[in-house]
């Protein structure tokens, strides 16, 4: 591959960025603007703020979110085997059986290790 | 659509120590009441034992030859050598941590888990000849070795230690990527063999190679990507540390060796000469700093950086000669490193919320309280800084002599002089053990579990014999 | 015979081993039995090891080499852990276990006390005779190595073994001052050895295949040139090497220092053996050295110059140890002097006389130290002779064979070297023979001082009493040695006129050695002239010595005052130690100190102390958004990241 193959992308991100930064742009000029108190408040899902961002959390709210991230990739994983399951056939099945249980063991040991209960 | 095949007989040691680290995990699940029982050493029997049976698994496994898994890892005699220097440097720092883990964490099973995990990322890297393939092993061992780093959670030193080691360990690991992605770029291909066989030069290849020497680098821990390494060995437990710093070592050694190799369109005057200006830089910073260190743990972290400059000398030479000499400088610096760290651990006062490092005077008077574990330090001492006829010196003559054959003379002569700097620091230990009288805080029983007896009077023997019987050793490596 | 000679290695390292891993269980007599019966089987294994060179075929050229160890093999170059052994190597191997075992019989009494005169802990006791064992070995292995790796490795050892012992009583801050001294002076050398051998092996190494002594020294014919520059550059990096450890000019300022060191020592490493490893080395490599006259003048000039400048430093020093020590250098000149004109079998024959009565001078010296519960100082002694009778007879025995009395040890090697000299170098012959005046004087001015007169000190001289028969009897051994040592190297002249040929007995030994020197001769009658020549020299030195110190006649103190000017100079020993630290340490010392400040705390304390200076400097926004420590790491990766890529697109 040479990099004149790689030309159409160029031209593509050519074309994105100014459209993109034109989307951001044009409303902020030609939008009108009406500002009182109740909307420069910083909002967070309708909620109103109480205090600073920067503050701290429990951690349990890192430990759920990893373990989500971990097994969404774990079905992601899934789709596209999934649509191919026909040719790999019974090798699939127990390629797929193993990668599901090395996840099982380590949802295992998660759950017993408490990482699951909030308090 | 053919399916692939896959010879699994070329990995079973990888998937021994895989499967191990699962154990290790689910024995704890199954009986978490066994550590309060008088079984507490189980997963530390268990991960031993995964480690010798991925061992004898490695020398009875015949010629190993070929390529498997589609061609993304490789069971050549180089990852058989590999493994061997993993897996002993993985046992002996297993033994240490067996009396010396319970000092400051109930963990067991986490931390053996963790510490397997970093030795199949080890194995894996070595076996590695794929560009995707090396990149996943070498984040395997680095992200178990993050968190090993770390595991001294009482230990501000240890948290800060790891956090350092993984941001920049992160970062170091997008130059690799990066690099990688240039090398697909310029070729298409992601199999090192492949890529070699393209023969592609130009921008992409260069770049690609230059940044994929900064992210391996960054685990040799050669200067300047080498700032982590004194605050990671510092701060990680002593066995780790011990572990690490040749486990590592070994296993990017052999990636960089392997990715040099295919990178054949590179011309060789241009990597050669800038892994011999980085090899130049590692082993001075390494030597000049550990010379006013007054930690000995610290002082051996420093040490073990300017050991990788070493190293990278063989990498230099490009000959076959001067990759066998790495090879056996890893054998050599695994039994005589992990042998100080050893000591040092023993004279550390470790704690549930903080370690007493071993101080540079920690070891004075050695001899007088426990004269065979002085002897076997000066020892190792004497070996690191490469005196005859101990192992260390043979792998310093291997190196520089494969050096200038291959007409790198300077950088030899510049080893040389770097050993004879570091000699300095490494017989101040030496001589403190057996001239000065101990410390205040000496005067308390130095506590020498059979365990760390095994492991230094192993390494011990291990220096000593890989000095006397240097050539059949050599000459075995070279066939 | 030969082939068990490696046994000779085994018996002092089985020694040390035992003393450092049992010593404390042994007692002290146990560990003084063991450390003395490995030195004595190491001296009977070396008597034998001379027998087996007497006997070897004529084609051997009294050369047996036992290699025990097949070393190093890296491409063609092969390393063995091999004995050579032939005359040379075992006169030097007798002359360290015969001189090593008495010494090693005296020390066991006199380090049962300690240097403030308590008796010496069980531990240090042992420790004492792990690193004595240790040295011996070490020296052993020097002195019978077949290759130049071989002897380096000795040579450190011995270096180490120095180091340990000068600052065995580490408490006093002097004597660690001194190790420490010896140590670095001693790098120095060490490191013109180092690269001499790295330098011979570039040039010969691929070609010999080895790096011992007879497979380079063959092939030295492929240099046709002589006095090819590599060559001259190689036998001086020797030559420095060996005036690092035989402390010669300009690196003899650690030896006396290093008589902080227990008077043993002294004897054995600091005066009869180590420091002899110079001379050794330079006899042993004579084929480079006769390749190259250059290096050979080099030699000798150093050798002369040093044993003139320590004769008159020893002749204002009051210490009796350093008078001793400033002996040894300039003794240690006359043997430069002699292997620097191509007198080899002179240099070494003084050598081994020297070991004798060096050795007595010190253990001697240190009778009278323990008698005078440690005072040295020769200006406090004064008339113990009475008290002390035995260690006055065997002191003044050593002086006389130091002063070079006629018919004694000292009087024929001495003379050989010089009557040598004559034929080649005639300034250096008036140099050493002047020398010789000096080194008479201050012999007796030492006897005299301390063991003739009124006693100085009365409170010292009262309670001096003779030691114990475990440390007066060896030294007659030793007294022997210095009265009769000379008799194994009768020069031909005098031989002649008793009618007896080959009187010369350790030139003929050491003749397969050194074949291929020729030695020139003068008539016989012109041989003898030179002798009274330097027996009247010696006698006018003794002369000089009791007429000042004893008859205390007006016209010696006359001549006292004459010379009283240069006096000052002599006493700071001319200032060297000054000159050294002002030229050398104190620069170097603060070179170190710019790369600690620099270095460790601008750049690493810097960084630990969070955003400093370096980071705030560095501007960088990333620095500022992480710790600063780590910022500083990432930037420093990233630099060397940029560093090599645009070193690989400028170059690649």
């Amino acid at each position: 591959m040479t990099s004149a193959d790689y030309l159409p992308i160029l031209i593509l991100i050519l074309i994105a960025a100014p459209f993109a930064g034109i989307a951001i742009l044009l409303p902020s000029v030609l939008g009108p603007k009406n500002p009182n108190r109740m909307k420069q408040e910083a909002i967070e899902s309708g909620m109103i703020p109480f205090a600073d961002a920067r503050r701290r959390f429990p951690v349990q709210y890192y430990m759920v979110a990893v373990l989500f991230i971990i097994f969404d990739i774990e079905v992601i994983f899934l789709f596209p085997w999934a649509v191919s399951l026909n040719q790999l056939k019974i090798f699939g099945l127990i390629e797929m059986g193993v990668f599901l249980g090395i996840l099982l063991i380590g949802y295992l040991y998660v759950w017993k290790k408490g990482a699951f209960e909030w308090e | 659509m053919s399916l692939p095949t896959l010879d699994f007989s070329l990995i079973l040691p990888e998937l021994v120590v895989l499967i191990t680290a699962l154990l290790v995990l689910i024995a704890d699940l199954l009986w978490p009441r066994a550590a309060s029982r008088g079984r507490e050493q189980a997963p530390a029997v268990l991960a031993l034992a995964g480690l010798i049976l991925a061992g004898l698994l490695t020398l009875l496994a015949g010629e190993w030859s070929g390529a498997t898994l589609q061609g993304m890892l490789v069971a050549d005699a180089l990852a058989r050598y590999l493994n061997l220097v993993v897996l002993l440097a993985a046992a002996l720092g297993l033994l240490l941590s067996w009396s010396y883990l319970p000092h400051f964490s109930t963990q067991r099973s986490e931390y053996y888990a963790l510490y397997l995990l970093a030795v199949a990322g080890m194995l894996f890297l070595g076996k590695s000849i794929e560009l995707i393939t090396l990149f996943v092993s070498l984040e395997i061992l680095s992200i178990a070795l993050y968190v090993l780093t770390g595991f001294h959670r009482g230990q501000l030193a240890g948290g800060e230690a790891a956090l350092k080691y993984f941001l920049l360990g992160a970062f170091s690991s997008g130059f690799l990527l990066y690099g990688a992605a240039l090398f697909y770029a310029a070729t298409g291909a992601t199999r090192l063999a492949d890529i070699a066989a393209q023969n592609a030069g130009g921008f992409y290849m260069l770049a690609g190679l230059a940044l994929f020497l900064v992210g391996l680098g960054f685990k040799l821990a050669v200067a300047p990507f080498h700032m982590w390494a004194p605050d990671a060995y510092q701060g990680a437990p002593t066995p780790v540390t011990a572990f690490m710093s040749v486990g590592t070592k070994a296993a990017a050694l052999v990636a960089l060796f392997r990715v040099v190799q295919a990178a054949g369109s590179v011309p060789v005057g241009v990597w050669a000469t800038a892994l011999a200006f980085l090899s130049l830089l590692t082993m001075t910073l390494g030597n000049l700093a550990a010379l006013r260190q007054s930690s000995l743990k610290r002082m051996l972290a420093y040490s073990s950086i300017a050991h990788a400059g070493y190293l990278l000398v063989g990498v230099v030479a490009g000959t076959a000669a001067g990759f066998d000499a790495v090879l056996f400088y890893l054998f050599a610096y695994a039994f005589m490193n992990i042998g100080a760290f050893a000591i040092a651990s023993l004279l550390e006062r470790p704690g549930f919320y903080a370690v007493q490092d071993a101080g540079i005077h920690a070891a004075d008077g050695l001899f007088g309280r426990r004269p065979w574990l002085a002897v076997a330090m000066a020892m190792f001492m004497l070996s690191l800084a490469g005196i005859p006829p101990l192992a260390g010196f043979f792998g310093k003559l291997y190196l520089f002599a494969a050096a200038v054959e291959s007409g790198w003379a300077w950088l030899a002569v510049a080893g040389v002089l770097n050993s004879v700097i570091s000699a300095y620091y490494y017989l101040r230990v030496v001589v403190g053990m057996f001239m000065a009288e101990p410390s205040a805080s000496a005067h308390l029983r130095l506590p020498l579990p059979a365990s760390a007896t095994l492991a230094v009077a192993l390494t011990a023997l291990g220096t000593l014999l890989f000095g006397l019987l240097a050539t059949p050793w050599f000459q075995g490596i070279s066939r | 015979m030969l082939n068990y000679s490696w046994l000779i290695l085994l018996f002092p390292a089985a020694g040390a081993v035992i003393n450092a891993f049992w010593g404390r269980r042994l007692g002290r007599r146990g560990v003084a039995v063991v450390a003395n019966l490995a030195v004595l089987a190491a001296l009977i294994m070396a008597l034998i090891m001379a027998a087996g060179v007497r006997s070897l075929p004529a084609a051997a050229h009294g050369r047996y080499e036992l290699t025990l160890w097949q070393w190093i093999g890296v491409g063609d170059l092969q390393v063995d852990l091999a004995l050579l052994i032939d005359p040379l190597s075992v006169v030097m191997a007798l002359v360290v276990t015969g001189v090593g075992f008495i010494i090693h019989l005296y020390a066991a009494t006199y380090m049962k006390l300690d240097d403030e005169h308590h008796p010496l802990d069980a531990r240090r006791y042992a420790r004492f005779f792990v690193y004595l064992n240790f040295f011996i070995l070490m020296m052993l292995t020097l002195v019978l190595a077949n290759n130049f790796l071989q002897l380096y490795v000795g040579w450190e050892g011995v270096g180490l073994a120095s180091y340990l012992l000068i600052g065995f009583w580490f408490h006093k801050p002097s004597a660690a001052e001194a190790g420490k001294k010896a140590f670095i002076v001693n790098r120095i050398g060490d490191f013109g050895l180092a690269l001499a051998i790295m330098w011979l092996f570039f040039l010969f190494g691929k070609s010999a295949g080895s790096l011992g002594f007879h497979d380079l020294f063959a092939q030295l014919e492929t240099l046709s040139a002589q006095n090819s520059p590599a060559l001259v550059g190689i036998t001086l990096l020797l030559l420095l090497a060996a005036t690092g450890k035989s402390a010669q000019i300009p690196l003899f300022v650690w030896l006396p220092d290093a008589m902080e060191g227990p008077s043993p020592v002294s004897a054995l490493i600091h005066a009869a053996t180590m420091v002899t490893a110079g001379v050794y080395m330079i006899a042993r490599t004579h084929p480079l050295y006769e390749m190259t006259p250059a290096s050979m003048t080099a030699v000798a000039w150093i050798g002369g110059l040093t044993a003139l400048l320590a004769a008159s430093i020893a002749l204002v020093q009051t210490d009796l140890k350093r008078i001793l020590a400033y002996s040894t250098i300039s003794q240690l000149g006359y043997m430069f002097l002699g292997v620097g004109v191509g007198a080899y079998a002179a240099g070494i024959f003084h050598l081994t006389t020297h070991a004798f009565y060096k050795a007595l001078l010190f253990l001697a010296a240190g009778s009278v130290m323990h008698a005078l519960h440690g005072e040295l100082n020769i200006d406090r002694m004064g008339g113990l002779r009475a008290k002390l009778p035995r260690t006055y007879a065997q002191f003044l025995i050593g002086a006389a064979a130091l002063a070079g009395l006629p018919l004694l040890a000292g009087f024929w090697s001495k003379d050989e070297i010089l009557y040598i000299t004559y034929q080649k170098n005639m300034p250096l012959y008036i140099i050493g023979l002047f020398t010789a005046f000096l080194t008479a004087f201050y012999s007796f001015r030492a006897v005299f001082r301390a063991f003739h007169g009124a006693p100085r000190d009365h409170h010292l001289h009262d309670h001096a009493a003779e030691q114990p028969a475990g440390m007066t009897r060896p030294l007659w051994v030793l007294a022997a040695g210095a009265l009769f040592a000379g008799l194994i190297g009768i020069p031909a002249a005098v031989g002649g006129l008793f009618g007896v040929e080959h009187s010369h007995l350790l030139e003929a030994w050491l003749h397969p050695v050194f074949a291929n020197v020729q030695t020139p001769h003068l008539p016989a009658w012109w041989e003898l002239g030179l002798l009274g020549a330097s027996s009247l020299i010696a006698l006018a030195g003794l002369g000089l010595a009791y007429a000042r110190y004893v008859r205390q006649a007006g016209w010696a103190l006359r001549l006292q005052r004459l010379f009283s000017p240069v006096q000052p100079l002599l006493e700071h020993k001319y200032w060297i130690d000054e000159i050294y630290m002002a030229a050398i340490v104190t620069p170097l010392r603060r070179l170190a100190r710019f790369f600690y400040t620099f270095g460790d705390q601008t750049v690493i304390e810097g960084a630990v102390n969070g955003l400093g200076r370096v980071t705030a400097g560095a501007g960088v926004a990333v620095a500022r958004l992480q710790s600063g420590v780590v910022g500083l790491y990432a930037l420093s990766l990233l630099l060397g990241a940029v560093g090599l890529l645009g070193f690989f697109l400028l170059f690649g």
